[in-house]
């Protein structure tokens, strides 16, 4: 009972990097215990699973079964039965919300979300996780055992991508679904290509952009700042209708914690604040220099967005082409 | 078909947060409580689902104390036909939520049961999918648009990079995100008539909680920074400390 059980995020069968955030968490507490990580990695993932786990368990799953949360969560449930593993550790990713609370129920035990930090003391898993949108932090017990938690992506390290010492595939069963959930299709939303909770670095836009034509001015910024940059608007955007609520950072959107954080032409209300306080960096556009946003970047230039936008842009590509 | 949408009273997203003595909880005192967020859309969705001759009744269901009636009184203005009150603790432990909202609902005869994708307070996303599987019935989370025709609920959900379509057979659970569903205002009228409308109370069921807030507080004060310059001269210099001083970009 000190081992720790790593779920790995696939998309098309590929090994997103934020499973190595998931396996870095999960090996602070398997040292903690004396014990050692496990990944699972539910889909055929074919890519690297150099994930710095000691051992690699891949489980064979149907594209459409895959698909399915509800198959899965029963598939990594039906791993942990009998494996006596002390913690299982998510990644609080789009999908890993959609099967933690699933793989939690069927084991019949507590869910912590979004963690910050975990560790272990006086041999329970105690963990950080914002609240209220991260206007406060909440230390959480966990008494259950396994603890299950699901990590918020971009904080944890990167575990060293080192190959496991074994990589094993699991038998699955084939007749594990339901048949009362059924995945009819998907539709790209075009221009979303990364999901704003997940992406190592956001540039948000306000109402101060005045309309959703100039919003090419953000995307080109993105762009300059490479494939892990995604958009994020205000609340008062989303509500005009401007942008997707998809993209909307604060309380009643997403909460966000990337390395980089642009706020241009967001004035900074208490909602969005609480929503993106957790970022690494925060760079502030805005043009009026009395802006609350001001208050918590940690570098700002007083400006026109939409001189200062390209500028920007500019000076990021010529940096990185160098 | 009857439709039963959980709902949570949490403090409005305007609120400043204090912590209590205990260290351990918020401050209640100069808090306005609200009908959460995103319950709205759900409410919102079973309104819409009850105009157009789908279901029959809508009944609000909450877990919370005496002052939750608040909450139900103001979803009872929009439209919802009735409610229960579970009388019991909300703590961050969702599995004890889940677990006595289930026992309530097994007891319902639900075509559909919907929540909010989240609350903006513990915004752990978690009961929904967790009462669908303590149901043993079938469960899609972020739904922004659904459609119910013969036994079935085509759901529109907001994943990573797009829409998804997925169709579950009923009795189902779904938790609704912001999208197609724009909540109502409570008419006057609305607001009149919910005085009149059942509110059943009963004792939640106990769930001893199998995980313990120790402590809130508040994050790290965040030093604010420097205004590096004004205008398109101060380009070259942020970019330069994004590199060097910060390493970000």
């Amino acid at each position: 009972m000190k081992d720790v059980l790593a779920v790995a995020d696939t998309r098309d069968g590929g090994v997103l990097d934020v499973s190595r955030e998931t396996v870095r968490a999960a090996s602070g507490l398997a040292k903690a215990w004396g014990g050692s990580v496990d990944a699972l990695i539910p889909g055929a993932a074919e890519g690297k699973v150099a994930l710095g786990a000691d051992r690699v368990l891949r489980m064979p799953l149907s594209k459409e079964a895959a698909g399915n949360p509800d198959i899965v969560a029963g598939a990594v449930a039906g791993q942990l039965q009998g494996h006596g593993y002390s913690a299982v550790v998510l990644a609080a990713t789009a999908r890993g919300r959609d099967l933690a609370p699933r793989v939690a129920a069927k084991l019949g035990v507590p869910l912590a979300t979004d963690v910050i930090a975990a560790s272990v003391e006086g041999d329970d898993v105690v963990v950080r996780r914002p609240v209220y949108a991260g206007k406060a932090v909440a230390r959480v017990r966990m008494l259950a055992r396994p603890a299950v938690i699901s990590i918020r992506p971009n904080v944890f390290e990167r575990a060293p991508s080192t190959a496991a010492s074994s990589a094993d595939a699991l038998a699955t069963s084939a007749d594990i679904g339901t048949g009362k959930y059924r995945v009819l299709g998907f539709e790209a939303s075009r221009d979303v290509a990364l999901d704003v909770a997940e992406a190592e670095i956001v540039v948000s836009g306000g109402r101060g952009m005045q309309g959703p034509d100039h919003w090419h001015l953000l995307a080109e910024l993105r762009d300059a700042l490479g494939e892990t940059a995604a958009l994020g608007a205000s609340r008062a955007v989303v509500d005009a209708g401007w942008r997707p609520h998809a993209e909307q950072v604060g309380q009643t959107g997403k909460t966000v914690t990337p390395k980089l954080y642009f706020a241009v032409a967001i004035s900074g209300a208490i909602q969005h604040l609480a929503g993106m306080r957790t970022a690494g960096v925060i760079v502030a556009v805005n043009r009026d220099a009395e802006a609350p946003i001001f208050g918590v970047a940690d570098y700002g230039i007083v400006g026109d967005a939409f001189e200062i936008l390209p500028a920007l842009a500019r000076a990021i590509r010529e940096l990185r082409d160098s | 078909m009857k439709i039963a949408v959980c709902v949570k009273r949490v403090p409005d997203t305007g609120t400043r947060i204090r912590i209590a003595d205990d260290g351990r909880s918020l401050s209640s005192e100069g808090v306005k409580f609200v009908l959460n967020p995103y319950d709205e859309f759900a409410v919102e969705a079973a309104l819409q689902l009850a105009e157009a001759g789908v279901a029959d009744s809508v009944t609000l269901l909450t877990l919370g104390p005496e002052e939750a009636r608040e909450t139900l009184r103001h979803g009872l203005a929009l439209g919802a036909h009735d409610a229960v009150l579970l009388r019991g603790e909300t703590t961050m432990d969702g599995w004890a939520t889940a677990q006595a909202l289930a026992a309530e609902l097994a007891l319902r005869e639900d075509g559909l049961v919907l929540f909010g994708a989240k609350a903006v307070d513990d915004d752990q996303q978690q009961v929904g999918p967790m009462v669908a599987d303590v149901l043993g019935r079938p469960g899609v989370t972020s739904i922004t648009e659904v459609e119910v025709a013969d036994s079935v609920a085509t759901c529109r959900r907001a994943v990573e990079g797009g829409q998804e379509v997925v169709e579950v057979d009923l009795p189902a659970v779904a938790t609704v995100t912001k999208g197609r569903y724009e909540p109502r205002y409570a008419s006057l009228r609305g607001i009149m008539m919910a005085k009149r409308k059942p509110i059943a109370e009963k004792e939640a069921t106990h769930v001893a909680p199998g995980l313990v807030v120790e402590a809130i507080e508040y994050p790290p004060e965040r030093q604010p920074g420097r205004i590096v310059g004004s205008g398109v001269e101060a380009v070259g210099e942020l970019v330069r400390l994004l590199r060097e001083e910060e390493g970000v970009v």
